[in-house]
């Protein structure tokens, strides 16, 4: 034993030991020089890097949405609020089976065929993570219905949101539009216009109307909440909070009892009308008819309406009277009756004889008037007041095209009016140049003649010749024609007034002027075209009817309206402002596929002034005519 | 007065002084961490007291136990351990993809544990009995003692206690004197058998390597932890965020804290500082059973207290390494720190044999 011992203990044994030991320790040494060198590079060289990374961890921010401006009449009544209510949402790539939980869902929550094509067209357009409506304004039954079996629905909540509703619906969907979801291409300009960072949590933005022009008043600023969050994604704590501000609230010069007038005033019939306020351009009624809910929009409208209002044969999403183009007819007449006067091609004095046709010299073809044998001596207030048209065949032709279009666009047609929704389109009020553009053609002298009495290639929307007529009912002045009256802003509460803006003046002799007027006057009192709207005003009552061709009428034919296909019926025409001596309100209306402008556009005309004017229901106005009609068939008998 | 002088004797005469001190330092700095990593939870700190009594009653045993009663448990330990490997290998629990545990009817033991002690034992007494006659074919004996469980270990698998105890078998190699030449050539083998082992490898594991190549790769997976604990230390800066403030630590982003990245947590609380004292306090640990290894009087007791010693070691960088993504993502605990009985009782029973060596009379030397 003890020899072993003794063995084991060889000094040379334990010093190769020992040297071993101490190449350990200097790897042991080494290692942890290498171990430091790391902590050194991580703590030290990388810190503001990892210092970065890890708040970038630890906080989240999350966006607070803004609530968006209110929209009211002039009056102060509401055309687009906001409500609250209760939603439930999806995050589609939290349920992997989307139709078997829709199809478990529904069990405890009705959902409706339209609610499931809606959000899978939602899904089409979204991110997957995105949160998405299935069903909108759930009710206190369903909220507890839901509550009480959320643990078998992953990925599906409840969330409190806030909803834009329009209460008037179809009476003001032309003006006001709509907002609806968010999607790609609004993405798209977003970030070009670099306000994607205010969007962040927004779901909905302004797509057509006043929503949509001012989408930056409503939309409002969003605010930030920086919150710490946990590895999970909940939130700790907050941080700090920027406050949303609210969208500012825009008062419309639109008045919601005279559009209520001039819809009932429509009926079931088609068309459009617009009333300015010649004293500074304030739109005061819009009116395109039929209208649509835009509340099916905000969500997202279903395939079933959609197909519903794109189908249909009154194209209810057009908007007649900004986007609609029709030849203005014989509303055209006081326009070129005062280019006569200011360009020295007529006198007030001048009068012809009509025989029921005009023909251009060495020509054989008859323009004919719309009265068959002509309207016997005729001067320009007579040429008015009756609208003959044969006095404006040959104007025009002495006058020549190009002269018409560079006197009449100073009325606004041919060109966009510049209000304050998008979308409005040009019309067209031709000239030579343009025809030579269009069609590579020189202008011929026949093409004017049917120019002059508001067909041929002219085309007007029902806003433009609303602007046109505002032009000359207040003597020449051409106001912006705007929907927006005041901004509230919604911080303070202060109302901002957005200020007239005239856009230049028309210079016209007020002699002319004074000629032209008093013919419109005429119009409307017996004798003239509007006769039997006018009778019994209350105050002066200025128009000029028109009629706007549909189809055109071969030589040798007449117009029988009974013979026509209803839709290629012509359309009425009516152009007005009253009183005449100090305009408070000039209009066009427009009745589609009705006839002549005399007997359904004036009448529309009659009711809206008199509600504007005097206060008066439709109703009232109608029984008025009905009553005086009988005192004519005695004054006649 | 004086018995009680002689209860104390009795008591602490097996016991070194100053190990124990350093190793109570450490297990300290561990339960304050841990306090803070398991987010102020006094109830795991408590059972980690509790782990940390057990294994200092192991060691104090052990430590009462002269060398050459221990040396007689080598044989059968090793025996023993390679038989529950087997068995583990053939009925043992899948537990997370891995079989590691096997049901023993009145507990479940994991026998890879086991082996951390029995082969450093084994192959010091392997040695120590052919001490002599040491020639090649000892050597080569040895190694396969020692392939023999780290390959049934690979394979259930477990790469971290693997490495830990190839670690272990190879440092009683190398202290006992495997020449240089040889060690050069393992290395050249190794290298050149990366493919094979590459093709062997689990999924999981080849994936740890990639990770640890290029974290970014998957952050969200295999990289994450690496990652969030290279985030967790870099944002601590020099002087740390502060007890109980680290916000990768308080917020969860840091994943196994108070485990086997609980390193991490200490690092983004205390900075650089912490880790330079904890790195110091480590070493004075080591240098210890250095000394301790390097007064052994037995070649037996010098090849199993230098193999613990280069063993403990071993554990620290492995993971330190990983925690600081230098080295890929095993499943190696921080020795005395990490919260969890098993590898502290381990660990004290290393330091029991240690002291124990160190404490009980050497045999004369001539």
């Amino acid at each position: 034993m003890k020899h072993k011992v003794e063995l084991r203990n060889h000094p040379i044994e334990l010093h190769k030991f020992h040297l071993r030991l101490a190449v350990s320790a200097g790897f042991v040494l080494l290692f942890f020089i290498v171990l430091y060198a790391r902590f050194y590079y991580l703590q030290v060289s990388q810190q503001e890097h990892y210092h970065t990374l890890a708040e970038a961890n630890r906080i989240s921010i999350l966006p607070l949405v803004p609530n968006r401006g209110l929209i009211y009449d002039r009056n102060g009544k509401a055309l687009a609020q906001n409500y609250s209510a209760y939603t439930l949402e999806i995050v589609p790539s939290k349920v992997p089976d989307i139709d078997a939980t829709l199809d478990e869902l529904a069990t405890i929550i009705e959902i409706t065929p339209n609610d499931r094509q809606r959000f899978k067209k939602l899904m089409k357009e979204s991110k997957r993570f995105k949160s998405l409506p299935i069903r909108n304004r759930l009710t206190d039954v369903e909220i507890a219905s839901f509550a009480t079996n959320r643990y078998r629905f992953p990925g599906i909540e409840i969330k409190a949101r806030v909803f834009r509703q329009y209460p008037e619906k179809e009476m003001v969907s032309h003006v006001v539009g709509y907002i609806s979801r968010i999607n790609d291409q609004d993405l798209e300009q977003l970030e070009l216009n670099g306000e994607l960072n205010n969007y962040r949590g927004s779901h909905h933005i302004g797509k057509i109307g006043i929503e949509q022009s001012y989408e930056k008043q409503l939309h409002g600023i969003t605010g930030f909440e920086e919150v710490e969050t946990d590895a999970a994604g909940r939130s700790i704590r907050v941080l700090s909070r920027t406050p949303p501000v609210s969208g500012n609230n825009l008062i419309l010069s639109l008045d919601l009892g005279l559009q209520e007038a001039a819809e009932k005033a429509f009926g079931d019939r088609r068309g459009a009308l617009v009333a300015l306020d010649p004293n500074n351009g304030e739109v005061l009624a819009f009116v395109s008819k039929p209208g649509y809910d835009n509340n099916l929009f905000i969500g997202g409208i279903d395939q079933e309406n959609w197909n519903l209002l794109n189908n249909s044969i009154d194209r209810p999403l057009n908007n007649r009277a900004l986007r609609g183009v029709y030849p203005p007819g014989s509303t055209f007449k006081p326009f070129m009756a005062l280019a006569a006067l200011e360009l020295g091609k007529r006198t007030a004095e001048y009068s012809m004889s009509d025989p029921g046709y005009f023909s251009l010299p060495g020509v054989d073809r008859r323009y004919r008037d719309w009265k068959p044998g002509g309207h016997g001596r005729v001067n320009l207030h007579k040429s008015l007041v009756v609208s003959c048209d044969t006095y404006y065949y040959s104007l025009a032709n002495d006058l020549g095209i190009d002269n018409i279009h560079s006197f009449i666009s100073q009325f606004g047609l041919g060109r966009k009016t510049g209000i304050d929704i998008e979308g409005e389109v040009s019309g067209l009020l031709p000239s030579s140049a343009w025809k030579m553009k269009q069609y590579k053609q020189k202008w011929y002298a026949g093409d004017t003649i049917s120019v002059a009495i508001g067909q041929g290639y002219n085309l007007a929307t029902p806003l433009q010749l609303a602007f046109a007529t505002m032009v000359i009912a207040n003597n020449g002045k051409a106001y912006l024609p705007r929907l927006i009256k005041q901004i509230q802003n919604s911080q303070t509460g202060d109302i901002e007034d957005i200020p007239a803006k005239l856009l230049y003046s028309v210079n016209l002799k007020p002699q002319n002027l004074e000629i032209v007027k008093s013919a419109l006057v005429d119009v409307t009192r017996p004798g003239g075209t509007a006769a039997k709207a006018g009778i019994n005003t209350a105050y002066t009552f200025a128009g000029k009817t028109g009629t706007s061709q549909v189809i055109g009428i071969k030589q040798g034919e007449r117009y029988n309206e009974k013979s026509i296909n209803e839709r290629h019926r012509d359309h009425a025409m009516f152009i007005a402002y009253a009183p005449a001596e100090n305009p408070k309100i000039a209009l066009a209306v427009l009745v589609e596929n009705t006839g002549t402008g005399g007997s359904t556009a004036a009448p529309i005309a009659r009711q809206v002034f008199d509600y504007f004017l005097l206060g008066q229901l439709p109703e009232a106005t109608i029984a008025q005519f009905t009553e005086s009609v009988e005192d004519h068939a005695h004054e006649h008998l | 007065m004086i018995e009680l002088r002689k209860i104390w004797y009795y008591f602490t005469r097996y016991i070194d002084g100053f190990l124990l001190v350093g190793i109570l330092t450490l297990m300290l700095v561990g339960l304050i961490v841990l306090y803070s990593a398991t987010g102020a939870n006094i109830n795991k700190v408590s059972h980690q007291v509790i782990n940390i009594s057990v294994a200092l009653v192991v060691m104090w045993l052990v430590a009462n136990i002269p060398l050459q009663q221990i040396r007689r448990l080598a044989l059968p330990m090793y025996v023993t351990g390679l038989a529950l490997l087997i068995g583990v290998a053939l009925f043992g629990e899948i537990n997370n993809g891995a079989r590691r545990w096997l049901d023993v009817g009145i507990t479940k033991i994991q026998p890879s544990e086991l082996m951390k002690i029995a082969i450093p034992l084994m192959m010091a007494w392997y040695f120590d009995k052919h001490e002599i006659t040491l020639r090649l074919r000892d050597y080569v004996g040895a190694t396969i003692l020692l392939m023999l469980p780290v390959f049934l270990i690979l394979k259930q698998p477990d790469l971290g206690t693997a490495i830990l105890i190839a670690a272990s078998g190879f440092y009683v190699l190398f202290l006992a004197g495997l020449s240089w030449r040889i060690i050069a050539g393992l290395g050249i083998a190794a290298a050149s058998s990366f493919p094979l082992v590459w093709a062997t490898m689990h999924d999981y594991q080849r994936q740890r390597i990639m990770t640890l190549l290029d974290p970014s790769q998957d952050p969200l997976g295999a990289g994450y932890h690496t990652i969030q604990s290279s985030i967790a230390i870099g944002s601590g800066g020099v002087t740390g965020k502060g007890w109980q403030n680290g916000t990768q630590t308080q917020l969860d982003f840091l994943p196994e804290q108070s485990t086997d990245f609980i390193f991490a947590v200490f690092s983004e609380e205390f900075g650089l500082v912490g880790n330079t004292l904890l790195l110091l306090l480590y070493l004075v640990v080591i240098g210890r059973c250095m000394v301790i290894t390097a007064n052994a009087s037995t070649q037996f007791t010098r090849l199993i207290a230098g193999s613990i010693t280069l063993t403990f070691f071993t554990y620290i960088f492995v993971n330190m390494g990983m925690v600081s993504g230098i080295l890929p993502v095993v499943g190696v605990p921080l020795p005395l720190i990490s919260y969890g009985g098993t590898s502290m009782v381990t660990m004290l029973l290393g330091f029991g044999i240690l002291m124990s060596i160190q404490t009980h009379p050497k045999l004369i030397k001539t």
